[in-house]
């Protein structure tokens, strides 16, 4: 049984107009995908912006109605009637993008940290306490930040306010969407350690969306890219970055600032003939609507939008 | 023109540079002390976290500061900026020197079209422009800046674009009049990659066909790898390194550099790291910067305090290399008991 699997999933927002303001078109804003994620390992989810990967990831928690398609978490379909009373927002949580704007101003991060526990699980206020001040201690912030307010805290701090919320349910999948664009580099850094860190002590599963290719790349173990609601390649990390094969991923890939300041040359000349097959190729890549084509496998880890021959 | 001619090639020649801003009832330095230089046709990027007094600097130097005690010198072509009157700064905003800012929606106004955002530029500068001629060079700014179909986009409002093409935009306002000085601050920080490599195509082009000098302002190491030419790193205020692009990313000195260099991901090696460096600690803010010894001490508590100098200057080191305080002789990255020690 394969730990989280989605399958042609579609989320449509209608566009309304006309007489009685019926619907009268729809914004694909995922458009068929299908992927599965193993446990343990990170999935990184990687498109410009536009591309459908958050509101993928939003359904997956349930934050979006879905169109079609199936979200099958442990086998278990979280959109079917049947299990609709089944707690899985215990078992999947998210990590947001915004650390200035996703913890209340108002609360306290006693109770922004507690909220998750007060619904799920039943303690006492000295239970909840010592609980809250484990998990703080876990994202390395002391004892005396619970009676704080978010706005006392950095960045990087609030971040792992973020992070302690999360993981309060011990859950076993947590969606991360852009946890770190808002950050520092060096804030950064810290905090993608320490994801890595509980990760490995709490066996946790990644869904980690994000437009930076190198922190993907740092991060995950298989990569899914993004354009227009559709998968254009997926694939291992070094099928990715190795051997990329559709031209919107080759695009993605030269466009990567190189950090050593000698390739500079070398890497303007790969970039233009990247833009020159992409002008040239463009039709041979997506097909009469500006659109992906269905995945085809390549090998046993690596698919790729791309016509098939013949 | 009251304008003072210099024999050399400095364009910008900022000398002791003091920007301190108001908090009760004391004035606290966020840009401490600073001196750099930008030639012509040459790309200085200033790196630096949040904090670290670097967009305080460009406001500075486009005199954008409401409120701040300004000293020191900032000598544009020799004319000192601190000095000139509103109606010289007028004359020169604009037009010898701009600037790209971070964020273009909040810098664009929402309720003038893109063709009279431009516009209003070209014409507050040569007022015997005709309606003619400021949307024929309007359509020629936007094609210059990669926008296509000039001629539909000049109508329309900044909502209508998308991010990419707002920034364009910002980049035509600010190059309207061939400005000869550029300061960029975090120009591509909003962006998606693809987007960001055009836009740095285009400003690097524009340095080589306006021979401008260009400030650059980011935290991106890799944009830095790109399109510098010299490097200066920033932190709390002050410059801790100066030197040419291929030194800071070969031969770093500053621990502080060192520790941001080997904090980002290696995005083009394919082995895998195992964990990034972590600088411990936060930026000090403005009120509880020490304002003596150095500034970089408290986040490498694992250095002798006797390696620190007492009064840390920027020392030319080998040509073109300045690096302020001695701890970089000493400085090593600790191995991961050390750092549970302390």
């Amino acid at each position: 049984m394969t730990f989280l699997e989605i399958k042609d999933l579609k989320v449509h927002f209608p566009i309304r107009g006309g007489i009685l303001n019926r619907k009268i078109d729809a914004v694909r804003a995922v458009d068929g995908v299908s992927f599965q994620i193993e446990q343990g390992t990170t999935y990184g989810l990687v498109g410009e912006s536009g591309s459908g990967k958050t509101t993928t990831g939003r359904a997956i928690i349930g934050l979006n109605d879905i169109t079609s398609g199936q979200v099958l978490f442990e086998g278990k379909d979280l959109y079917s009637k049947k299990n609709k009373k089944l707690d899985f927002r215990r078992d999947i949580q998210m990590i947001f993008q915004d650390p200035y704007s996703s913890l209340n101003p108002k609360k306290r991060v006693l109770d922004i940290v507690a909220e998750p526990l007060r619904n799920f699980e039943k303690m006492t206020k000295r239970e909840e306490l010592f609980e809250v001040i484990g998990l703080l201690e876990k994202v390395g912030l002391s004892e005396e930040s619970i009676y704080k307010y978010p706005h006392q805290f950095s960045g990087g701090q609030r971040q792992r306010i973020g992070i302690a919320r999360a993981i309060a349910l011990k859950p076993k999948l947590i969606i991360a969407d852009e946890p770190v664009s808002a950050l520092d580099v060096s804030v950064q850094a810290q905090v993608l350690n320490f994801m890595q860190d509980i990760q490995k002590e709490l066996n946790l599963t990644y869904l980690f969306i994000s437009h930076d290719l190198g922190i993907v790349k740092h991060m995950s173990d298989r990569i899914g890219i993004m354009y227009k609601g559709r998968f254009v390649e997926e694939g291992d990390t070094e099928d990715i970055f190795s051997n990329p094969q559709h031209i919107y991923t080759k695009r993605l890939v030269a466009a990567i600032p190189d950090i050593n300041p000698n390739n500079r040359a070398k890497q303007k000349e790969f970039r233009k003939a990247v833009q020159r097959e992409y002008e040239q190729d463009y039709d041979k890549y997506f097909d009469e609507s500006g659109l992906a084509y269905p995945l085809r496998q390549l090998s046993d880890t690596h698919l790729v939008a791309l016509p098939g021959r013949g | 023109m009251h304008r003072r001619i210099t024999l050399n090639n400095k364009l910008l020649e900022i000398n002791q540079l003091y920007t301190s801003f108001r908090i009760r009832d004391d004035y606290y330095a966020a840009v401490d002390n600073v001196s750099l230089s930008v030639k012509k046709n040459e790309v200085l990027a200033i790196v630096g976290e949040s904090g670290s007094g670097k967009s305080a600097l460009a406001f500075s130097i486009m005199r954008l500061h409401n409120r701040a005690k300004i000293e020191g010198e900032i000598l544009f072509k020799g004319e000192n900026v601190i000095d000139m009157s509103p109606s010289r700064l007028n004359e020169v905003r604009g037009k010898d020197m701009a600037m790209i800012f971070q964020d273009p929606l909040t810098a664009l106004n929402p309720l003038m079209t893109v063709g009279q955002q431009i516009g209003e530029a070209l014409f507050l500068h040569d007022r015997k422009l005709t309606k003619k001629d400021v949307q024929d060079r309007v359509i020629e700014l936007l094609d210059q800046v990669g926008i296509p179909r000039p001629n539909y986009v000049i109508d329309q409002y900044p909502h209508e674009l998308s991010g990419g093409m707002r920034q364009r935009v910002m980049i035509a306002i600010a190059i309207a009049n061939d400005p000869e000085l550029l300061i960029a601050d975090e120009p591509t920080t909003a962006l998606d990659v693809t987007i960001q490599a055009q836009i740095l195509d285009l400003i690097r082009d524009l340095k080589e066909k306006m021979d401008a000098g260009i400030i650059l302002i980011t935290h991106d190491l890799g944009v830095v790898a790109e399109m510098a030419d010299r490097v200066a790193v920033m932190y709390a205020g002050e410059i801790v390194e100066i030197t040419d692009v291929k030194t800071l990313f070969e031969n770093p000195k500053h621990p502080y550099t060192r520790s941001l260099l080997n904090s980002v991901p290696n995005s083009t090696s394919m082995e895998k790291q195992d964990k990034l460096h972590v600088i411990q600690g936060v930026v000090p803010s403005l009120a509880h910067l020490p304002r003596v010894g150095c500034r970089f001490k408290d986040r490498i508590p694992w250095i002798d305090d006797s390696a620190h100098e007492e009064h840390p200057e920027l020392r030319e080191i080998e040509p073109g290399h300045f690096v302020r305080c001695s701890c970089y002789q000493h400085f090593y990255f600790p191995d991961k008991e050390e750092v549970k020690k302390k």
